[in-house]
């Protein structure tokens, strides 16, 4: 696999506030790549970082093989970001916002209508596009960041916080996008968010941050087998033999984590890890408890990054 | 140095500045009335000329200070042409200044100070221009329209002055040299004071009415000037606003090879 972005013992301060800290972080070509954190765990600075508009105090980065503090102008004619605010001149059409960022990326001058045109016409903007930008809505407004962030058709796109503030349905139509861009287009979409259900629904990996620091990385199901030994079990039992599989899962020891309970007509009870599930179905079993069915809930990232957060494998 | 980015810099901004009513609306008014009604008011009221506390009644003894070549140049003419002339011509010659200079300045203060209030200042630092192209975007289109709208001025007042003074001095009398060198030389170096003082100010302002109000401070250095002709301390010729011109282009490179650090995208995106 190419890596198009390679990070290697970045680190940024600002004053007294370390922003990055020794990051090390390879993004693979074509991949979706969620960077996962709360307020102020350094993804803006790192989409800054990457995109040379700001300069590491040390490390070394390369992004599409270029240095972003050297050849920053060549590296984001290449890579197109949508920030946090859609930051769309609100005075100007959505035909000049377009237009107007079409020179500033470089489009070639015989291109710029055509692709102008289309992109209106693929956000479901061209209606809209003599209309001032002030009169759209926030779902319109992110639709057009889209539009301009794809004018120049970058190898990378970057999203900071995507979905911030979008109705549940402008929430679906750019999750809908960021999958067409990576798995039709072949697009590398790095993603900030700490929306971590969008995270789990689109990434292919993602990276966890904390005060500026990576605390994990791997693709979803990969962190949950690292970080998240706890798996939920729902359980259905003989009704009539239910008390006593409670009371031999609250004796079962290691291998149930905390307090079994009844639930939903069966049992829930916290499995300690993936390998317990078996030896306890063979305990029950063993002391004669008729079980029907057993199915385990697959932790996901929210369950990951708690686990992180809490600094403590669960 | 892409010129095409630069152009697309100058277009954003003067479209963005022109749906900016505070922005406009001095921009029209404040020529229109030095230009276009002081002209009439100076000839057609004749009390209106007391700068300096001195009325055309008693203008005599300020025309008695003239430097020698100005009291050539006023020679053919009668003392109450001669204090129109003066008037129109040396008097209210500072005052063009303030033109370009106030144009500059409120444009560069909206282009960067009001487009970081705005937050649509990242995505501009994201596309693949330079910092210098993104500099010179900035200052270009500031300074374009400065020059442009004291070029217009100029012209509006070279009508209005000729045909308000047409009843007095019977000729075509203006522009002259000074004028010309005024228009064409020291215009443009004002307007990039009021610009290089806006990249200065815009680094510490919090957005466009801020940095406004801290750069209105470049106007004294004209409202000196304006005042030193009153008093009859300076006059204007053509060697003087040759030499004035010439200290503002060094002011400007100056403040502007100082001011640049603070035009660079690391801090730029700092203070966002």
């Amino acid at each position: 696999m190419e890596a198009v972005i390679q990070l290697k013992n970045v680190s940024r301060r600002f004053g007294e506030v370390q922003a990055v800290r020794d990051l090390t972080l390879e993004v693979y070509r074509g991949e979706i790549f969620g960077f996962l954190g709360h307020n102020g765990a350094g993804k803006t600075t790192t989409i800054r970082l990457v995109n040379g508009v700001l300069e590491a105090d040390q490390g070394k980065i390369r992004v599409l093989g270029f240095d972003p503090q050297t050849q920053g102008p060549q590296l984001r004619a290449r890579t197109g970001v949508i920030t946090e605010t859609a930051s769309m001149d609100n005075r100007l059409t959505a035909l000049d916002n377009l237009t107007i960022y079409a020179d500033l990326y470089g489009v070639p001058r015989a291109e710029v209508k055509t692709r102008v045109s289309g992109l209106l016409a693929q956000f479901e903007l061209a209606e809209r596009a003599n209309d001032r930008v002030a009169a759209f809505s926030t779902g319109m407004r992110q639709r057009l960041a889209f539009a301009r962030a794809l004018l120049h058709q970058p190898e990378i796109l970057f999203l900071d916080e995507p979905t911030s503030g979008l109705d549940p349905m402008a929430a679906r139509q750019v999750h809908s996008l960021v999958t067409h861009l990576a798995r039709e287009e072949k697009r590398t979409v790095f993603i900030c968010t700490h929306n971590l259900v969008e995270a789990q629904r689109l990434c292919d990996r993602v990276a966890v941050m904390e005060h500026g620091q990576l605390v994990a990385v791997g693709s979803p199901h990969e962190l949950a087998s690292r970080y998240v030994r706890r798996l939920m079990v729902n359980l259905e039992t003989d009704p009539a033999q239910r008390e006593s599989a409670l009371e031999i899962l609250a004796a079962a020891g290691a291998l149930v984590d905390g307090q079994p309970e009844l639930a939903n007509g069966g049992l829930r009870f916290a499995a300690a890890g993936r390998e317990a599930i078996p030896q306890t179905l063979s305990l029950l079993v063993n002391k004669g408890i008729r079980v029907y069915h057993l199915s385990a809930e697959e932790p996901d990232l929210e369950d990951v990054y708690f686990a992180l957060h809490a600094g403590k494998e669960q | 140095m892409n010129w095409r980015v630069l152009m697309a810099i100058v277009k954003k901004d003067l479209k963005v500045v022109a749906q900016n009513r505070s922005v406009v609306i001095p921009i029209l008014m404040v020529p229109l009335i030095l230009f276009g009604a002081l002209p009439w008011l100076a000839v057609l009221v004749p009390g209106s000329i007391n700068m300096g506390g001195s009325t055309m009644n008693d203008i005599a003894p300020l025309l008695a200070k003239l430097p020698a070549n100005l009291t050539a140049e006023l020679a053919p003419y009668n003392l109450e042409q001669k204090t129109v002339i003066f008037f129109l011509v040396y008097l209210l010659a500072p005052m063009f200044l303030i033109i370009p200079l106030m144009v500059s300045s409120v444009i560069a203060a909206d282009s960067i100070a009001g487009e970081r209030e705005r937050r649509t200042l990242e995505a501009l630092l994201y596309t693949p221009t330079s910092d210098r192209e993104l500099l010179l975007g900035k200052l270009l289109s500031a300074w374009l329209a400065a020059v442009a709208t004291a070029a217009a001025g100029f012209l509006l007042y070279s009508v209005m002055v000729n045909l308000a003074a047409w009843q007095v001095v019977g000729a075509v009398f203006f522009p002259n040299m000074m004028w010309l060198v005024m228009v064409f030389w020291v215009a443009p170096a004002a307007a990039g004071l009021g610009l290089s003082v806006m990249v200065l100010v815009s680094a510490r302002a919090q957005g466009f009415q801020d940095a406004y109000q801290m750069g209105g401070m470049v106007v004294l250095p004209i409202l000196l000037l304006v005042f030193g002709q009153a008093t009859g301390v300076m006059f204007f010729s053509t060697g003087l606003v040759v030499l004035l011109g010439l200290g503002l282009w060094l002011v400007d490179a100056g403040l502007l090879w100082y001011g640049r650090r603070f035009f660079r995208r690391e801090a730029l995106v700092s203070r966002l």
